[in-house]
């Protein structure tokens, strides 16, 4: 099991009397990209935050080996998770370059230049607009920021929350190429997705969750020629 | 009015403005990385000249009491608020920075206060016992809320005010005090005369000024304080601790304050609500900064502070509303000037 990367087994997380995540399990293996897809409300935003300790939660939470669950957000962040949230959650006073070097303020200032230069070379617009501020970008230059300061951390999980929300299709497949090249370049991804088409495409293995629930899982490529998958989740009816 | 009057009272209005510039200086730090309107800054300029005032007596300064109260409150707090997140070692660590240090503060005051030491060991000892408070009050008081709206964290930060008024009646007493000055020396410069005081004053403004424009602008840590303000989840989410950005503003801001009112005691009474009034004119002179820059903070208080000694001598009755009359161009400037940069509220 050392090829595991990130493990969630049995996962609670209640909002006061309201159960939104309720014993859920996945399992994120090294070098692969694990899409969750559900409707607007089944709990996968809630599965994030909860992975990334920003909402407390029961159950249990290891990510290489180690148990996490009690761990702050920030300490995620140093042991190689990022989370790249639904609304971005940028520094919009601040440029594009205060934001990409404080995404990296976990590592040494020769890495953060490093992989500055990676980020910039992965997100050329980013190095164009370097000198703007970050709330002055258009929502696919805000996505692909928030991905180069999730970055910077040098992550070996990379958590994505509906990185194709309110994106041009263009934007969405220039974003998911980029996901794809991560993947290449030795980073995991956990993705959670509206978009299940275009996620069952590019991952490797997948999750439907319903209500708090996980209720199907494979490989992505089996969920997606999947009858019930194609009816409800792929909008089209099965032949 | 001849020349000297003058002279007189722009040396006056320059030295009030000064120590108006540190407080402003100390709002605007609190702002840019809580986005807290610390209405309370004026509290720390007493209870650090009232807490030297004591020391220079030879008596024990009833704050001590109060930092320990802080210490024990806060350390409940912060307990409760990371509940979740609780080990040995993290309960260890706030038993050492809460209960332990502010053991050690008192214990040392009522070992030195009786010695009657010299004024600077006098003024490190109130510093000692007043900065620890500035991270206290804010587990107390703004870290459960820190999430809320400028707005909500205004009627915290007015609610603090009142509280610590109160308190420093309690502590103090209603009679007010002086402190000895640190220096003796005097400079004659033509009509003036300028005090090592006014001197330690005008040099701790330019100093702070200078240091926190650095200190937030260049290196990566200060704009990691800064980026806390603009977004506290951002700012987690690349491991910024949050509550230690709030909690070494404050303490920042105690010393600022504190170390405002040890300079202030031996020149004027001090009574425990003496430093809200101060306070007030920092803020004055802060928004005129926009809540944003140092230097020009710490111009507007001096534009603050010459105001006021003309207004004294020539409409004495009418100082203060001279004074507080100033922000209402500056307002009105600034809300027809700004740009407004969309934050992901």
């Amino acid at each position: 099991m050392s090829d595991l990367l990130l493990s969630i087994r049995d996962l609670h997380v209640a909002y006061g009397k309201v159960q939104a995540v309720n014993g859920v399990s996945i399992d994120v293996p090294r070098g692969e990209i694990v899409t969750v897809i559900g409707a607007n409300g089944a709990g996968k935003t809630t599965l994030l935050n909860a992975a990334m300790g920003i909402l407390p939660a029961r159950g249990a939470i290891t990510f290489e080996g180690a148990n996490i669950l009690r761990r702050p957000v920030e300490d995620r962040v140093g042991s190689g998770m990022t989370l790249v949230p639904e609304r971005r959650e940028l520094f919009a006073t601040m440029p594009v370059e205060d934001n990409l070097m404080l995404g990296g303020f976990l590592v040494s200032a020769s890495e953060r230049n490093e992989q500055i230069e990676q980020v910039y070379t992965r997100f050329p617009r980013l190095k164009e607009r370097r000198r703007q501020l970050a709330g002055t970008l258009s929502g696919g230059e805000r996505q692909m920021l928030a991905m180069g300061r999730a970055l910077m951390a040098k992550p070996r999980l990379l958590m994505l929350d509906e990185p194709s929300l309110g994106l041009a299709p263009l934007i969405v497949a220039d974003i998911f190429s980029i996901i794809r090249d991560l993947r290449s370049a030795g980073v995991s991804i956990l993705l959670v997705e509206q978009n299940a088409r275009a996620a069952l495409r590019l991952a490797d293995h997948a999750y439907v969750m319903e209500l708090g629930e996980i209720t199907m899982s494979g490989k992505a490529s089996d969920l997606a020629a999947d009858p019930k998958i194609v009816e409800t989740y792929l909008g089209i009816a099965a032949h | 009015m001849d020349s000297t009057i003058l002279l007189f009272l722009v040396q006056d209005g320059v030295t009030n403005g000064a120590l108006y510039g540190l407080l402003g200086v100390a709002t605007v730090l609190v702002f840019a990385v809580t986005r807290i309107i610390f209405v309370p800054q004026g509290e720390f300029v007493t209870y650090g000249a009232l807490t030297l005032a004591l020391l220079d007596t030879g008596r024990v300064p009833g704050t001590v009491w109060l930092l320990l109260g802080f210490g024990l409150v806060a350390f409940v707090i912060e307990l409760w608020m990371s509940r979740h997140e609780l080990d040995a070692r993290r309960i260890g660590k706030e038993a050492l920075a809460k209960i332990v240090l502010p053991c050690l503060i008192v214990a040392a005051t009522f070992w030195l206060a009786p010695m009657k030491l010299p004024p600077w060991a006098n003024l490190l000892l109130a510093l000692a016992i007043v900065a620890p408070m500035g991270p206290y009050l804010y587990t107390i008081a703004f870290r459960p809320v820190a999430e809320a709206s400028v707005l909500t964290l205004f009627i915290v930060a007015i609610g603090v005010h009142l509280s610590m008024q109160g308190l420093g009646l309690l502590f103090f007493g209603a009679e007010g005090l002086r402190a000895t000055p640190l220096s003796s020396t005097s400079l004659p410069v033509g009509p003036l005369v300028i005090t090592g005081q006014t001197l330690s004053i005008y040099a701790l403004t330019l100093v702070s000024m200078a240091a926190l424009t650095f200190f937030f602008n260049k290196p990566l840590f200060g704009k990691a304080l800064r980026a806390t303000a603009i977004n506290r989840l951002g700012a987690r989410l690349v491991g910024i601790r949050t509550s230690l950005s709030g909690s070494i503003a404050f303490v920042l801001a105690a010393i600022i304050g504190a170390l405002t009112g040890a300079l202030t005691a031996p020149m004027t009474t001090i009574y425990y609500d003496t430093g809200f009034i101060i306070g007030l004119k920092g803020f004055i002179a802060a928004i005129i900064g926009s809540l944003a820059s140092y230097p020009l903070t710490v111009v507007a208080a001096l534009v603050v502070g010459i105001a006021e000694a003309f207004a004294s001598f020539f409409a004495s009755q009418f100082k203060e509303v001279i004074v507080f009359t100033l922000i209402i161009p500056v307002l009105i400037w600034l809300s027809l000037s700004s740009h407004h940069v969309e934050e992901e509220e």
